[in-house]
Order: C-alpha cells, then sequence, then structure tokens
C-alpha cells in the first residue's frame, strides 16, 4: 500500500514550475501586449518562491528530510544554494529586461523559460536520486539551450545555441552513461544506498571507478572547469548578454551544488579515489581561465575565462573534501553571484548609438563619462581579483583556508599564484577606465532596474567586510551539517 | 580620555572625510577646492588624534596598548582587535603626519580629478594606519593588501608617461608576495587556532614550519621592504608617481617590510630568523653597495633617490636581523627618518618639477643663486639622508652600525662602504642641482619657495632635527618593547640550541 506521497517538501519546486506554466499560458493568449508585465510576473513568482523556501526554515529551521521516496532531499546546502539560484534568476531577469526591449528581442518566452531552468536547477539540487538528478539537469539544460539561442535572427545567437546543445548533449550523456555504470555495478541509483555501500571506504572496483569518472566529467562540462570548457567562451560571446549573465550564474551555482553534493553524499567514502580528479581539473582550471583571459578582447569572452577560473577556485572546496571546504565552495559561489551579476550589468550599459559594444576597449575612459558605472565595475574587477577589503577576498580566504586545512598547501600555492596572474586582466579593465582617454559615451538611460542591481551589488561586494558573520555562520552550519560527528 | 577609542578613530576618520567629498557637487573648480580643504581639515584632525594616541601611551610598558576588541567572526576567532605598541606606535603617527603634508603639496599640482585623489589619498590614510594598528592577521592582511588599490590608482592615474607599466609593476610584484604570506597567515591560523596576532606572537612554533613560514612572510616583506633583488618595481612606481605618491611609497610603504620582520618574522620564527640571518645580511649588503652605485649613475632625480631608498633599507635589515638593543633601535630609527627624509626628498624634486617638468639632473643647475631658500631645505635633507650628525639619519645609522659590528664585523665593513657612497651620490646630485652656474635661462627664471611649500618643509625640517638632536623622545617609547621582542627571540632560540644540545 503505497501512501500519497507528501509533497511539502517539494513545494517551491512545484509553485515555480507551475507558475512558469501558467506565464505560458498568459503569454500566449496576451502576445507582445503584456511582455513586461509577464516579466513582472515572473519575478514575483521567483520572490514568492523564495518565500516558500525560506519560510519553514525560517520558523522551524531546516532538518534533513527525503521526500517522494527518496528521490529529493531537503536540506542546509539545498536551501541555502536554491535561495542563491533564485537569487541569481531574480536578478538576471530583471537586467535582462529592458536590454531585451531595446534589442528587439523581447518575449514572453525569456521570463518563462528562466523559470523553467530555474525549476529544473531547484531538482538538480534537491536531487537525491541518480535519476532525479538526470531530469533535473536535463529540465534546466533544454531551457538554457534556448536561451543561448533565444535572439533567433541573429547569427552568433543561434550558432551559441546549437554548439550548446550539441555539446552539451554529449556532456549528458556521458553522464548518463557513467549512472548507468555506477547502477550496473552498485545495483542501485539512490544516494542513501550507494553512501551506505560505500561508507566503509571499502575498495570500489574498476567498473565503479569508470562510472564516477564518467558522471565526474559530465559535471564537469556542466560547470565548464577545464578540460570540458571550450564551449563557454563560444557560447558566452554569441548568446545574448542577460542570457549570458545568466548563464555564469545561475547554472553554475547548480551545477557547483550538485557537484558538491554527488561527490560528498553517494561517493563520499570513495573520497581518495575522486580527490586527485578534483585537485586536477582545479589546478587546470584556475591556470587556463587566469592565462587565457589575458589575450581577450572582447568582454564577454573574458567573463567566460574568468568564470573558468572561478570555478577553478571553488573546486578547490571540494578538493578539500572538509566541512570547511564545503563552507568555502558556499561563501564562494554566494560572493561570486553578486560580483557577476554586478558585472554583466555594467556590461549591459556597453551601448553606443543604440548598438552593443563588446570589446573591452569600449570601456576606455569610463571614468570620465560614467563615473558612477567605473566606479562600480572598479569595485567588482578588484573583488573578483580577490583584492581586500572586498567580498572577493573573504571568497579566496575561505577555499584557501579549507586547501591548507586539509593539508593540500601545493593546491593553495597554484591558486595563489594563479589569482595573481589573473589580477593582471582585472587591473586593465580599471585600467581602461580610470587611466586612459574617453571613447565617448554610452547610450543613457541605462535603466532603473539595471541601476538598482549595480547599486546593490556594489554595496554588497563593497560592504560586506563589515557584517560578514550571517553569510559566513550560514555557510558554516550548512557545511557542518554534511559532515555529521 | 582613553575610554575613547582613539585608534578606530585614527584609523577610520580619513573614511569620514572621504564620505564628505564624495557628497560634493557643483561645477568642477569649487568640487576641486572643497575636496582640497576638506581632505587637509581631516587629514590635519587625524593627526592631532593621533598625537592624542602618542600622548595617551605609556613608554614603559612593553605590551600592546590602548587595545580595542570587537566581535568580528567569533565563530572563527577572527576578531577586530587594534592596539599599538613601542614598534608600530611612530609608524602611525609617520602616516598621520604625512598625509597632510601631501594633500598641501599636491594643492597646485593635481589640477585633473582632484576629488578622486584626494579620496585616494584618504582611503590610503586609513589603510596605513590600519596596518600598524591591526592586532589580528586577518585584519592587518586586508589593511596590508588594501593599500594597492589606492596606490595603484594613484601612480596609474596621475602619474607619469610610463605610469601604466609602473603602476601593474608595483600592484602586480607586491601581490605576488603578499600572497604567499596570506598562506603563511592561513597555517598560522590552523597551528595557532586564532587570528590573534598577540597569541601567534606567544606561540612557540615547531621548527620545519618555522622555516616555510619565515619564506612566506619573506617573500611578502623582502618585495615591500624592498630588497635586491625584488627591487626593481620601486625605481619606476617612483619616477611615474606623482610627488605625494612618491612621498607616501617612500614614506610609510616601505617601512611594511621593516615593520613586518619586527612584528612578525623575528619573534615568531626566531630559529628560522636565525638561520637565514646569514642570507638576509648578504641581500643586504649587496643592496646597499649595488643600488648605491647603480644611484651614482643615474640621471633622473627621483631614480636616484629611489635607488638610495633601497640602500638605505639594507641598513634597517642588517639592523634588524643582528637582533641587538641598537641594532633594532637603529632600524627603527633609520625607518622613521628615511621615512621623513626620503619624502622631503621626494618633495624637493616635486619643487623643481613642478616649475619646469622635468627630473632631469643636468637641465637644473646654479639653484642656490635664486632658490637660496630651496637650496636650504634641500641641504638638511640631503645631510639627513647621508647620515650627518645632528640629523636624524645619523642615529639610525651608527646605531644600527654598531649593532652590525657587535654581530659580523664582516657586514659592517660593507655596510660602512655602502654609506660612504650614500655620501658620494647626493653630494653629487646636490652640487650639480645647486651649485655651479646656470646655464638655462627658464631654471634662472625658477621662483624660490612659496608660503605653501615653506609650511611643507618646516614641520619635516624641524622633525628632521628633532630626532638626530634629542633622539631620546623617539627611543624611549621604542626601548621597551624592542627589549621584550629580544628576550622573546634569545630565550626561544636558547630553548632551540640546547634541544640539539640534547639530542
Amino acid at each position: 500500500m503505497t501512501a500519497a506521497p507528501d509533497f511539502l517538501p517539494v513545494l517551491p519546486e512545484m509553485f515555480l514550475g507551475a507558475s512558469g506554466m501558467v506565464l505560458l499560458i498568459v503569454g500566449a493568449y496576451a502576445g507582445a501586449r503584456a511582455i513586461r508585465a509577464v516579466t513582472w510576473l515572473a519575478v514575483l513568482a521567483l520572490a514568492a518562491t523564495a518565500a516558500i523556501l525560506l519560510y519553514p526554515a525560517w520558523t522551524a529551521g531546516v532538518t534533513r528530510q527525503v521526500s517522494l521516496f527518496g528521490m529529493f532531499v531537503t536540506d542546509g546546502l539545498g536551501v541555502f544554494t536554491q535561495t542563491l539560484v533564485i537569487i541569481g534568476s531574480l536578478l538576471s531577469l530583471l537586467i535582462a529586461m529592458r536590454f531585451n526591449e531595446r534589442e528587439g528581442i523581447a518575449r514572453f518566452e525569456f521570463p518563462v523559460l528562466v523559470l523553467i531552468a530555474t525549476a529544473g536547477m531547484m531538482m538538480m539540487i534537491a536531487a537525491n536520486d541518480l535519476i532525479a538528478l538526470y531530469l533535473g539537469l536535463e529540465l534546466q539544460s533544454l531551457a538554457l539551450y534556448v536561451l543561448a539561442a533565444f535572439a533567433r535572427d541573429d547569427v552568433r545567437s543561434t550558432e551559441a545555441g546549437l554548439k550548446y546543445f550539441v555539446l552539451g548533449a554529449v556532456a549528458s550523456g556521458m553522464l548518463l552513461f557513467g549512472a548507468s555504470m555506477v547502477y550496473g555495478f552498485a545495483g542501485t541509483t539512490s544516494f542513501d544506498g550507494l553512501a551506505k555501500l560505500f561508507a566503509g571506504g571499502g575498495a570500489a572496483g574498476v567498473g565503479l571507478i569508470t562510472g564516477i569518472v564518467f558522471i565526474s566529467v559530465g559535471l564537469a562540462f556542466k560547470v565548464s572547469a577545464v578540460p570540458f570548457h571550450m564551449w563557454t567562451p563560444d557560447v558566452y560571446e554569441g548568446a545574448p548578454t542577460p542570457v549570458t549573465a545568466f548563464f555564469s550564474i545561475a547554472p553554475k551555482i547548480a551545477a557547483l551544488t550538485l557537484f558538491l553534493r554527488v561527490m560528498l553524499q553517494p561517493f563520499g567514502g570513495l573520497f581518495g579515489d575522486w580527490q586527485q580528479i578534483i585537485w586536477a581539473i582545479s589546478v587546470a582550471s584556475m591556470a587556463w581561465g587566469a592565462f587565457a583571459a589575458i589575450a581577450q578582447r572582447n568582454i564577454k569572452r573574458l567573463m567566460a575565462y574568468s568564470s573558468i577560473g572561478h570555478v577553478g577556485y571553488a573546486l578547490i572546496g571540494l578538493a578539500a573534501g572538509t566541512a570547511a571546504g564545503v563552507r568555502g565552495v558556499l561563501v564562494y559561489i554566494a560572493i561570486y553571484l553578486f560580483m557577476n551579476v554586478g558585472t554583466f550589468a555594467g556590461i549591459l550599459c556597453m551601448r553606443r548609438n543604440g548598438k552593443m559594444v563588446e570589446g573591452i576597449d569600449d570601456l576606455a575612459g569610463l571614468s570620465r563619462t560614467h563615473p558612477a558605472l567605473a566606479l562600480a565595475l572598479a569595485i567588482f574587477m578588484f573583488s573578483l581579483a580577490g583584492i581586500p577589503p572586498l567580498a572577493g577576498f573573504f571568497g579566496k580566504l575561505y577555499v584557501f583556508m579549507a586547501a591548507i586545512d586539509a593539508g593540500l598547501p601545493v593546491l593553495a600555492v597554484i591558486g595563489v599564484l594563479t589569482s595573481v596572474v589573473g589580477a593582471y586582466y582585472y587591473l586593465r579593465i580599471v585600467k581602461l577606465m580610470y587611466f586612459d582617454e574617453a571613447q565617448g559615451a554610452f547610450d543613457r538611460p541605462f535603466g532603473g532596474e539595471v541601476a538598482a542591481v549595480l547599486l546593490v551589488c556594489a554595496v554588497a561586494i563593497l560592504f560586506f567586510i563589515a557584517w560578514p558573520g550571517p553569510l559566513l555562520n550560514g555557510a558554516d552550519a550548512v557545511a557542518a551539517t554534511l559532515f555529521p560527528g | 580620555m582613553t575610554h575613547w577609542p582613539l585608534l578606530s578613530l585614527t584609523t577610520f576618520l580619513p573614511l569620514a572625510g572621504v564620505a564628505a567629498i564624495l557628497l560634493l557637487r557643483g561645477d568642477e573648480k569649487d568640487v576641486a577646492r572643497n575636496a582640497r580643504w576638506i581632505a587637509l581639515w581631516t587629514s590635519l584632525v587625524v593627526f592631532a588624534v593621533s598625537l592624542a594616541v602618542w600622548a595617551n601611551f605609556d613608554p614603559t610598558r612593553s605590551d600592546f596598548q590602548l587595545v580595542e576588541q570587537a566581535d568580528w567572526l567569533p565563530d572563527f576567532n577572527i576578531g577586530y582587535h587594534m592596539g599599538v605598541d613601542g614598534i608600530s606606535l611612530f609608524f602611525v603617527l609617520l602616516s598621520t603626519f604625512l598625509t597632510p603634508i601631501c594633500v598641501v603639496a599636491s594643492w597646485t599640482a593635481i589640477e585633473r580629478r582632484v576629488k578622486e585623489y584626494m579620496i585616494a589619498f584618504l582611503v590610503l590614510e586609513t589603510m596605513m594606519v590600519g596596518i600598524f594598528c591591526a592586532l589580528d592577521f586577518i585584519l592587518f592582511y586586508v589593511f596590508f593588501e588594501g593599500v594597492l588599490v589606492p596606490m595603484f590608482l594613484i601612480i596609474g592615474v596621475w602619474g607619469g608617461s610610463r605610469r601604466v607599466y609602473a603602476a601593474f609593476k608595483f600592484f602586480l610584484f607586491t601581490l605576488l608576495g603578499s600572497v604567499l604570506s596570506l598562506l603563511a597567515i592561513l597555517a598560522i591560523y590552523f597551528v595557532t587556532g586564532t587570528a590573534d596576532i598577540p597569541e601567534a606572537l606567544a606561540f612557540n612554533f615547531p621548527p620545519h614550519l618555522q622555516t616555510w613560514l619565515w619564506l612566506a612572510f619573506f617573500a611578502s616583506f623582502a618585495v615591500k621592504v624592498p630588497m635586491w633583488p625584488v627591487h626593481t618595481w620601486l625605481p619606476d612606481a617612483h619616477v611615474e608617481a606623482p610627488t605625494a605618491g612618491s612621498v607616501i611609497l617612500a614614506g610609510v610603504l616601505l617601512k611594511l617590510g621593516g615593520y613586518g620582520f619586527i612584528r612578525f618574522s623575528l619573534p615568531m620564527f626566531p630559529e628560522a630568523s636565525a638561520y637565514f640571518t646569514p642570507f638576509v645580511y648578504t641581500l643586504s649588503v649587496v643592496a646597499i653597495i649595488y643600488t648605491s652605485l647603480v644611484a651614482l649613475a643615474q640621471d633622473d632625480m627621483k631614480k636616484l633617490i629611489a635607488y638610495s631608498s633601497v640602500a638605505h633599507m639594507g641598513f634597517v635589515t642588517i639592523g634588524i636581523f643582528t637582533v641587538t638593543p641598537e641594532g633594532l633601535q637603529g632600524a627603527m630609527i633609520q625607518m622613521l627618518s628615511h621615512g621623513v627624509v626620503s619624502a622631503a626628498l621626494f618633495l624637493c624634486v616635486g619643487v623643481v618639477y613642478d616649475r619646469l617638468h622635468t627630473r632631469e639632473i643636468a637641465r637644473y643647475g646654479g639653484l642656490a643663486e635664486n632658490m637660496p631658500k630651496y637650496a636650504t631645505a634641500f641641504m638638511v635633507f640631503m645631510l639627513a639622508s647621508v647620515g650627518l650628525p645632528g640629523t636624524s639619519g645619523f642615529v639610525g645609522e651608527f646605531l644600527s652600525m654598531i649593532g652590525a659590528f657587535q654581530v659580523n664585523t664582516w657586514v659592517a665593513f660593507f655596510a660602512t662602504t655602502g654609506m660612504i657612497l650614500s655620501a658620494a651620490y647626493m653630494l653629487w646630485l646636490y652640487r650639480r642641482i645647486i651649485f655651479e652656474k646656470i646655464t638655462h635661462a627658464d631654471v634662472r627664471a625658477m621662483i624660490d619657495l612659496t608660503p605653501r611649500e615653506v609650511l611643507v618643509f618646516a614641520p619635516m625640517i624641524a622633525v628632521v632635527l628633532w630626532m638626530g638632536v634629542y633622539p631620546a623622545s623617539f627611543l624611549k617609547p621604542i626601548q621597551p618593547s624592542i627589549a621584550n621582542l629580544i628576550e622573546r627571540v634569545q630565550v626561544s632560540q636558547r630553548a632551540a640550541a640546547t634541544a640539539l644540545a640534547q639530542r
């Protein structure tokens, strides 16, 4: 006798998916008139989802709870990162609105696709089974493929969408293949079952290790870690800028969380086997992200390499494999979210004579033409470079702390050295804005939403140092729950 | 009075000035004028507050005073912890003393983006004071690296023709050094379980760890000092920076390295320090002789003074690693003296640069005729730099040499050679600029010091003579802290020696 499952724990995901469908119908009937209304409703839906997610956590605290026949899990890690994903999607929607209108690509499907992708990401984060993981991942990915090609009359955007689709499909295939091997050798797809199987730290067979390697490859592709990063610069450059902003934030947070969960929970007992994989891709990502970015002249490609590098830093925390490491990753992605949204909000302001400009040289002399925008971008650049007293420094601090604590000094040394290389290209943008002569102003106005997002992110990054407790302690508490005892 | 959070006030008051300047609106001229006045008044008030710090400082105690503690990240044992002892007190004063001078010195020299310039200097002041007051490693590091941001902008925005190259070189060189010390700080954090500096200072680190941590800190401080061969950023940064930027660079930022050695390397890693002392001596002696010779060959005034800074800091590192009372006190006085003297020398260069817009030595000559006041001021600082008795430079070099002689006569011998060379290049510089005949018409047309410039130099001359004639008022607060430090180093070195003997 199977009782009706308890749907309460998955209420946020269900609400978000339902809102997406309702808005789809609204959009389909109301047509082009209602694009703005649909966007604002989507923003509202995201905010409401966050409220539904956080209200029980606020009143009753978060205890680990498995629901839907072991498919989904609600825990601190999930609530923490789902909140970040929602914030990322919400801010991306806000900065996208005016841009899409100006570019003539405003369609009501945009917010709907973002909602569906977000629902997929939340499912990924909450997955407690390899099948649930795959479902969430695909829901997210399919929506993202369409988003990448959203400027459908633009060759570059279409190319980006196709590229992303083909390569993404290969990666999904790898992940699925790995999952099937794990199932074949372990006999279960449940995370809890797998965790129990490996709990003793018993030796895993070659078949299982192969399966884990394939799963890691699929996940590394999704977080765009070297050597599975090749799609990132092209897709980032080709996709419409607000979509790029969205890509660089929400899916990345979701995929990193998934990486954490898969590696630490079902395969936690095999830490010794997979640590070297993470170690290697972390080093490769940091190094390649830093060196390849130096040669970039397009700001979106530059941000693509920057995000590759940042994934490398975040993976240091996973390579540490400790509570401190998880804490480092969580702090890192939370801060990264605000730095990146802010930077992309700034990039969206780069329009001259009604057309988007994307060369980093177009930023020359920005401090003369738009002092406030230049200041905000400078704050983000110094923060991305990890210079104190800005928030980006604390992100790096906590992952390096984890690396030192876990006895990985070599990884930490490589990390700080590549961060110096990385500082070079962030500084170059500051140099362009502050040291060089003005190129001519950007089109005004930037739009109230973009300005508001810029302000919020800049203030958050600048004054994080004054009140870091909530984020750090929250991440600490979440990380502790993953490592009981 | 002591219940006031004096150190926090000194540190963060400049930010209030920044906020005020940010609120300025109106046309550019008014904004520039108001920004200058706000910056001046803010920095003067900060200086007054720092004098109150000195007044409230008990010179007989060796521990940290005026301590302030607040929760910052209590769950991580990382706190907001401020305090000064004899070692850091005068560096705080040096920073607050030089900032108003910089503001006045840039009064007319800076015409573009005055508002941003003043903001950068006030932020810089906060960072500098914070470095010397911070008693928590994370807090210290935030200030220590945060200094790079305003300095990068000052060099890059208001600098000379090769300013971009110089700004990048400055930033990346120093960043490369300091990130390694960040890792050392994290390692210390895990070994001691706290980021609190006084607790770490009292902790006995195992010897094998000391070596690595010492090297990581050395990477950071050696770049800051700067020691040969990682000094190459300094001449570039100095030459391209605006005058006031050079003043802060030479006056305060170069002292971070020496301060770091005294504050961290010696007490925390005494055995590693003893082990690496010959290494430091070698680098310092090379720095003194090599950079002195390089200075002799310069035809750019700022470059010459920049190289002389490297040589003078060589005396400081020798003095520090003698671990004798004389050597350490000498190093302290030498750093303070150099902070004022080299800052003043850069201001001297700035005075003529503002008039003729060239730093080429050969373009000048015979300034004694039409600029007697300038010639006098320049002479005082030149002689102080050479180390003439009665000036601050003498006390510092003399004490560090006494320290060096006790420990290693060869080091003292080579360092003394450097003193002779320093006299050679400084006197030669002075002759070429001030004496000889005026050959250029535009040099003859140069006017003497304006009242504003006299106002800049007068307090600096006073301090140089005060430090030279009656150094006791500076040495007295320093002595207990230094004595405490030496005892700490000797006790642990002795303990290590007995441990080795027993084995």
